[in-house]
């Protein structure tokens, strides 16, 4: 197992020397002018052309990367072009919330969504089963942004519960903090709530289905007991891939949260650097993104052998 | 098991009353239109640096409302007979935020770097032959022609504000950022606190010393009093949750509501909404490109007025009467060189005619390539409106969708738009910059040295520099009408229409709000 890992710790190394070199060149290749966005609404092309030697980005791209991977290499992931401070500095503090946000949708979704596809499972064709699909459905179909809005109408703007936007940090203490992401939360969760309750259901009814589960029901074992001992643990890869898909889902659903709920992490500071061509900061974002997403992926598959025993690396 | 409740209930109790310790401090949340994201004024001519600017640093002088010039930094000053020699003596008590003494070096390193960069500094440092201090405290300005806008340049709102730095900072180039930002303003900027995108923060300066005699605010002018402990320019991205967020109450103070919003903040407990100053408006632009075909011909280039009825833009952009103007001048309606000249242009609303005279003008159906921006609150709707009408008109429109960035990189281009060029694009300026011909830099034509669209007229560069040596207001509003109607008749750019935005904040919290005069004055709110 452990050379496993190795072996799969290393193989990331390509993958991101790939991701740097898309990105770099895609960036460079997209319309738009850091230069124009600062020089400003009232500069001439000439007070452009200034500030974009300044910047170093009237140099060739190739010389550019070569720059840029130089520094990558050392630990360096630049500074932002606009507000002249380290890369590292912005995404670390950024990342608190966004990972913040993140667990707490997968607590939120991994939590309720479990046990809603076991009981429509159980249920199956009946009622509640019809209601939780009904719930998936609309669930997965309804943007994130728009049960974001409701929520903020009705629980921050009428009746004044919780807060519309901005987050605490936990050292705020633990109400602030878990009151500014309960409603994100809800709102990112939704979606994937019912993607895992699906998946769940699915692969629960699969299981049901055995006859090693007859054989238990016939042994006169608690419900209970064969849905959670028997038939839960042997349906749970493919709920465990989905979760693992989820979170890539997750990361671009944080995007849209962060900015509607006000949250200054990762998805925010994205979308920021995009809109203004902050080269540095996407190249390292997006690093950052791929370097977890490979991360989680590991995880994953690392997580199979401990949930089916037949599975060895 | 008792025990581990008191235990957990007293570990949640601890923060709350930290929270209660610091609402001691009086915090004016304030929602601005766009972030700080940089933390030099004269690098970047964004208007939001500005404000960061005039919370950190001070100025020699500042406009009033009604635009003249008030000493802030400057306790006396004298100008010479022959209006050539400026001699001003910095007031007593002004220390940099590091408690260093502001001295006329900081100041003559300042002026200096701003008259590099800012175009209204440019065009006075044109005519400044020395800048030399006298002693720590006076220095003088020695002009090589009469200069009439010496101390309305310095006392400039808008974007690049004529702010001093210390002589450390203002010796970097100016095309680079200062790594600083420590001033000698009201308020000091903790940048240990600042998360770009997020949130600036700005710490009362205790040791600032206010002009004497408690004047009130007036725009620039007037003793800046501090009003509260600390400051923090929110940053919330979207317009909805902002405005739900002054509602809760969690800001008090939100810069530039969306039109859309304006009727339920108008009801909203505890909200108000308050209009900028008269001046202090939007004005739309249509910028044509005079370097290329059709728009390189004058008729063409008039041809467009037919295509143009302010109120189709306006109803699009802002809806409501009651925010917006009807105004045929490139001087701002409600200034104080607003006239009529050349407002002959819009009396008919044409597309047939338009047709026509692009025809004239040897136009035989080309593309047109608009930069069609698509991320725009007020720009989007305005060239959807502006690309119907040349539909309308049958000319052949390619219009070219693109978010803000890319317009704002594209419209640098001198290419013709076959090679990567465009031949129109929208966009907007501000009503106090706009209502005085030196300081209106669209309105100029200054060829490969000007704006984008680089219109070309002698005559028009004779008359914004005569209006800068005119002697009398009489005189200057002559001059004033003779250039717009001039700058009419060459189409610098098509006006279409002017309009406000008021600002909306928590009329139960803050006091103290004067209406905006090119930018917003927060250093005097104070909270109830």
């Amino acid at each position: 197992m452990t050379a496993y890992i190795v072996r799969r710790l290393f193989a990331t190394l390509p993958v991101m020397a790939v991701v740097a070199l898309f990105v770099f060149f895609l960036l460079r290749f997209a319309p738009g002018d850091p230069a124009a966005i600062i020089a400003g609404e009232d500069a001439t092309a000439e007070a452009i052309a200034a500030v974009r030697a300044k910047l170093g980005l009237d140099r060739p791209m190739v010389e550019q990367f070569f720059v840029w991977t130089l520094q990558l290499l050392q630990g360096d992931m630049g500074v932002s072009i606009f507000s002249n401070l380290a890369v590292t500095r912005l995404i670390s503090q950024r990342l608190e919330p966004t990972v913040a946000l993140t667990l707490s949708t997968l607590f939120v979704a991994v939590a309720l969504a479990i046990p809603i596809g076991v009981v429509a499972a159980w249920k199956a064709r009946k009622l509640i089963d019809r209601l939780v699909m009904g719930f998936a459905v609309l669930g997965f179909a309804m943007p994130v942004f728009v049960l974001a809005y409701v929520l903020i109408y009705f629980f921050a703007v009428q009746w004044q519960l919780l807060p519309v936007q901005g987050y605490k940090p936990i050292s705020e203490g633990l109400w602030p903090f878990a009151e500014s992401l309960i409603l994100p939360s809800v709102a990112l969760g939704v979606t994937y709530m019912a993607l895992i309750a699906r998946i769940t259901r699915a692969s629960m009814l699969e299981v049901l289905a055995q006859d090693y589960i007859r054989t238990a029901n016939a042994k006169g074992l608690a419900t209970d007991r064969v849905l959670l001992l028997h038939a839960l643990k042997n349906a749970a890869v493919p709920i465990v891939t989905v979760i693992g898909i989820g979170i890539a889902l997750l990361i671009s659903g944080v995007v849209i949260t962060e900015t509607v709920f006000n949250i200054p992490g990762l998805g925010r500071l994205t979308v920021d650097a995009v809109l203004k061509r902050d080269y540095p900061v996407v190249q390292g974002l997006i690093l950052v993104f791929a370097g977890a997403k490979v991360l989680v992926n590991l995880v994953i598959d690392i997580s199979y052998a401990f949930l089916d025993p037949r599975i060895r690396y | 098991m008792l025990k581990r409740i008191l235990v957990g209930a007293v570990a949640l109790a601890i923060p709350f009353a930290a929270a209660h310790g610091q609402a001691q401090e009086k915090v004016l949340r304030a929602v601005m239109h766009a972030d700080v994201r940089v933390i030099d004024p004269i690098w970047t001519t964004q208007t939001i640096a500005s404000i960061h600017g005039m919370l950190i640093y001070d100025t020699l002088f500042g406009n009033d409302a009604n635009l003249k010039p008030q000493p802030q930094m400057v306790g006396k000053y004298e100008i010479s007979p022959d209006r050539l020699t400026y001699t001003f003596t910095l007031r007593d008590g002004l220390k940099f935020h590091d408690g260093s003494p502001v001295t006329t070096k900081d100041v003559i390193a300042s002026l200096k770097r701003w008259g590099a960069k800012d175009g209204v500094g440019i065009r006075l440092f044109s005519f400044v032959k020395k800048l030399d201090a006298v002693d720590d405290k006076t220095f003088t300005m020695v002009l090589s022609e009469p200069y009439g806008m010496v101390l309305e340049s310095l006392g400039k709102s808008g974007s690049s504000v004529a702010i001093i730095m210390r002589e450390q900072e203002a010796l970097t180039d100016p095309q680079q950022q200062v790594k600083e930002a420590i001033g000698s303003g009201p308020y000091k900027f903790a940048k240990d606190l600042w998360v770009p995108g997020s949130k600036a923060v700005y710490l009362k300066n205790k040791d600032y010393v206010p002009r004497p005699g408690n004047e009130p605010p007036s725009s620039f002018a007037g003793s800046k009093i501090p009003g509260v402990d600390r400051i923090e320019l929110v940053w919330i991205s979207d317009p909805q949750t902002a405005m739900s967020a002054l509602i809760n109450g969690e800001i008090d103070f939100y810069e530039a509501p969306n039109n859309d919003f304006l009727p339920l903040l108008a009801k909203a407990r505890g909200v108000k909404l308050m209009m900028t100053g008269k001046i202090d408006s939007t004005q739309g632009m249509i910028r044509l490109n005079h370097l290329h075909p059709p728009f390189d011909n004058v008729k063409a280039r008039q041809a467009m007025y037919h295509l143009i009825n302010q109120e189709d833009f306006l109803r699009a952009i802002v809806g409501n009467p009651e925010y917006y103007r009807v105004c045929h001048g490139m001087l701002t309606c409600g200034g104080p060189y607003q006239n009529d000249g050349g407002s002959a242009f819009f009396k008919d609303y044409n597309p047939k005619k338009a047709a026509q005279l692009m025809k004239e003008a040897g136009y035989k159906g080309e593309p047109i390539t608009v930069l069609f921006t698509t991320d725009h609150n007020t720009i989007t709707p305005a060239t959807q409106v502006l690309v119907q009408a040349m539909r309308e008109a049958g000319l052949n429109v390619d219009a070219q969708s693109m978010d803000w960035g890319s317009v704002v990189s594209r419209r640098a281009k001198k290419e013709p738009p076959a090679q990567g060029g465009w031949n129109i694009f929208v966009t907007t300026t501000g009503g106090v910059g706009a209502s005085n011909p030196v300081l209106h830099t669209w309105i100029g034509a200054a060829c490969d040295k000007g704006l984008f669209g680089w219109p070309c007229d002698a005559e028009i560069e004779k008359l914004r520099n005569a209006f800068a040596f005119a002697q009398t207001d009489e005189e200057r509003k002559k001059i004033a009408t003779a250039l717009q109607t001039r700058a009419m008749e060459q189409v610098v750019y098509i006006p279409f229409g002017q309009w406000n935005t008021p600002l909306a904040y928590r009329a139960d919290r803050i006091d103290g709000i004067v209406p905006n005069t090119g930018l917003a004055v927060l250093w005097g709110i104070t909270k109830k």
